[in-house]
């Protein structure tokens, strides 16, 4: 019976080859077909990804969404993770009431995107939303604007209530991550002479890597798959004038909201490829590039 | 270490307006949803001055909450069972045999962590369509319990390697088939794990719409976060019915949240840094 050992893995086997691996292997297979409806056509090589990328309006879609998933990036690795950091820092340090604290930061993470999206929206309305009023009261009245509604600042107004809404989630990594560092290290440390700055600098954060490597790869994939707030705030087209359109929007419209659905399957399929290509070797890159870098203690 | 008393006095302003930052559009959710439309345009920021719940009441007749409610628990219940038995079982096999292929079979599994599954959506959709499975509960459970593997895998894994391999030595010799090591000896040992796993597809079934919204087109078997989004296209001026349908989307997840803020907190860590 010592060969019943082999069915463990079978289910969990199964069902990822068949509900992850299998779709995705096939949008590979799709983006090298020309596509008649939901029918597969023929064999068109590497054709869809030559108009992705040659083709007006297709090239300027994708690099205008590009850009937006890159800000994204930039945006959530500053704002986030620094507020994450830096709050999961003061937690390290002691302070006072640190469990009401770990709480309050972690609940917007417990509600659904949907529901961030529309409280937001509602918050953010210009006749009647709580922003405007609060800025009103303090005396900012001028710098009150339609911010979901002006392509100047709708896309930044989604990616800082992106950062609202993983804060929590990534201060609890980096809180692991310092508590994880041994005591007697920074009590070696502190011998030597080493304080504030100096200590944070030449000792924390490296010994951090593990941390700081995995929050920076949450984040990437996090900012190259960012759908689903786009989608609850600004609709499909990702307005106002695809200013917060992001390439996983871009391949939602293309996959199932055009109307012209022949074109645009196997565009999609090529669109789903580089960006699976785009987050599989950077991420991949990242992890090895900040593991040779870590600290090891 | 040591801070100055000023140094200490910006940490803790820091911190506490950090946690009013997070908590603000919250509570401002819940005392809008318990006020009436003109109270919220007049003074949006105040508390309500009545406590009515009215508001709850129209919105239980405008949409089929308890049925949402049910399909809700349904789903994440069972997607999270069935990814925690079967991520444990894989785990076992990985992390203490070794045979020539489990190396390859642990990256294979592994390479979903990369793999956004959003991207997959279209051959998703045809192969549930030919499976029968659109407009059923369980396309979602499916989908949920397979993308909820790598990630599972990965933190059980690394939990079974750091067991000493002397107990389980221990209690072959006291008999035990694979099979009993597995259930009796080392899940229990893993339990904070497996709490880190729970928590992490727990939340996420429970809050995902993207695969509802795709798969699930019948009104009945909507899960709240999608069947909530009906009340933003209707009653798009009636804010306090809108406040009343967000607060009712999150008060499961945020009562759940509090009752066990502990294992939470330590859940989510758990297997987070390893």
């Amino acid at each position: 019976m010592r060969w019943l050992i082999h069915l463990f893995p079978l289910p969990a086997l199964v069902i990822y080859t068949l509900f992850v691996v299998y779709p995705i292997f096939s949008a590979f297979l799709y983006s090298l077909y020309d596509w008649n409806g939901i029918k597969r056509g023929a064999f068109v090589g590497l054709q869809n990804f030559m108009t992705l990328f040659t083709v007006e309006p297709f090239n300027e879609m994708f690099w205008n969404a590009f850009r937006h998933n890159v800000f994204y990036f930039v945006v959530e690795m500053i704002v986030q993770n620094g507020i994450a950091f830096g709050l999961a820092f003061l937690i390290y340090r002691k302070i006072r009431g640190s469990g009401f604290l770990k709480i309050a930061y972690f609940m917007p993470r417990l509600l659904s995107v949907i529901v961030i999206g529309f409280l937001w929206k509602l918050i953010l309305n210009p006749n009647y939303g709580a922003l405007n009023t609060v800025l009103a009261k303090i005396g900012l009245e001028e710098w009150s604007r339609p911010w979901l509604g002006d392509p100047d600042t709708a896309l930044l107004a989604i990616i800082l209530i992106n950062c609202w809404f993983g804060i929590g989630f990534a201060m609890l990594i980096f809180l692991a991550g310092l508590q994880s560092i041994p005591e007697d290290l920074i009590e070696a440390a502190r011998l030597d002479g080493a304080t504030g700055l100096r200590m944070l600098w030449k000792m924390i954060l490296p010994l951090c890597m593990p941390a700081i490597t995995i929050m920076t790869i949450f984040t990437f994939i996090q900012a190259f798959e960012a759908f689903e707030l786009v989608y609850a705030m600004q609709g499909s087209m990702g307005e106002p004038f695809y200013s917060t359109d992001t390439l996983a929007v871009y391949f939602y419209r293309m996959a199932f909201s055009s109307g012209a659905g022949d074109v645009t399957l196997g565009l999609g399929s090529a669109l789903a490829v580089v960006l699976f290509c785009i987050v599989g070797s950077v991420s991949a890159l990242s992890l090895y590039l900040m593991r040779k870098r870590e600290v090891q203690h | 270490m040591k801070m100055t008393v000023g140094g200490r006095a910006v940490s803790y302003v820091l911190a506490y307006l950090f946690a009013l930052l997070a908590l603000y559009p919250i509570v401002l959710m819940i005392s809008s949803s318990l006020k009436t439309n003109m109270e919220i345009f007049a003074s949006p920021l105040s508390l309500p001055k009545t406590f009515s719940l009215d508001t709850y009441k129209k919105l239980w007749e405008a949409v089929p909450y308890a049925d949402f409610l049910w399909n809700s628990v349904f789903v994440s219940t069972l997607s999270v069972l069935l990814i925690t038995v079967f991520s444990a079982m894989a785990a076992f096999y990985l992390s203490r045999f070794s045979f020539k292929w489990t190396a390859g079979l642990y990256f294979f599994f592994i390479i979903g962590l990369m793999i956004p599954i959003k991207l997959g959506i279209v051959p998703l959709f045809l192969l549930m369509k030919n499976l029968g499975l659109l407009n059923s509960l369980w396309s979602l459970i499916l989908i949920y319990t397979a993308s909820g593997i790598p990630i599972s895998v990965f933190i059980l894994t690394g939990f079974f390697r750091t067991l000493p391999i002397e107990l389980e030595e221990a209690a072959r010799i006291d008999g035990c088939s694979h099979f009993q090591v597995f259930w009796r000896v080392l899940l229990p040992l893993i339990r904070p794990a497996l709490a880190t796993v729970v928590i992490i597809n727990f939340i996420h079934a429970w809050n995902d719409f993207f695969f509802p919204l795709i798969f699930i087109q019948e009104e009945a078997l909507k899960t709240i976060p999608v069947g909530m989004m009906v009340l933003f296209g209707e009653y798009e001026t009636d804010w306090s019915l809108l406040f009343a349908g967000l607060t009712l989307s999150a008060l499961p997840m945020i009562v759940v949240f509090l009752m066990a803020s502990r294992q939470f907190m330590e859940g989510l860590t758990a297997g987070a840094v390893k």
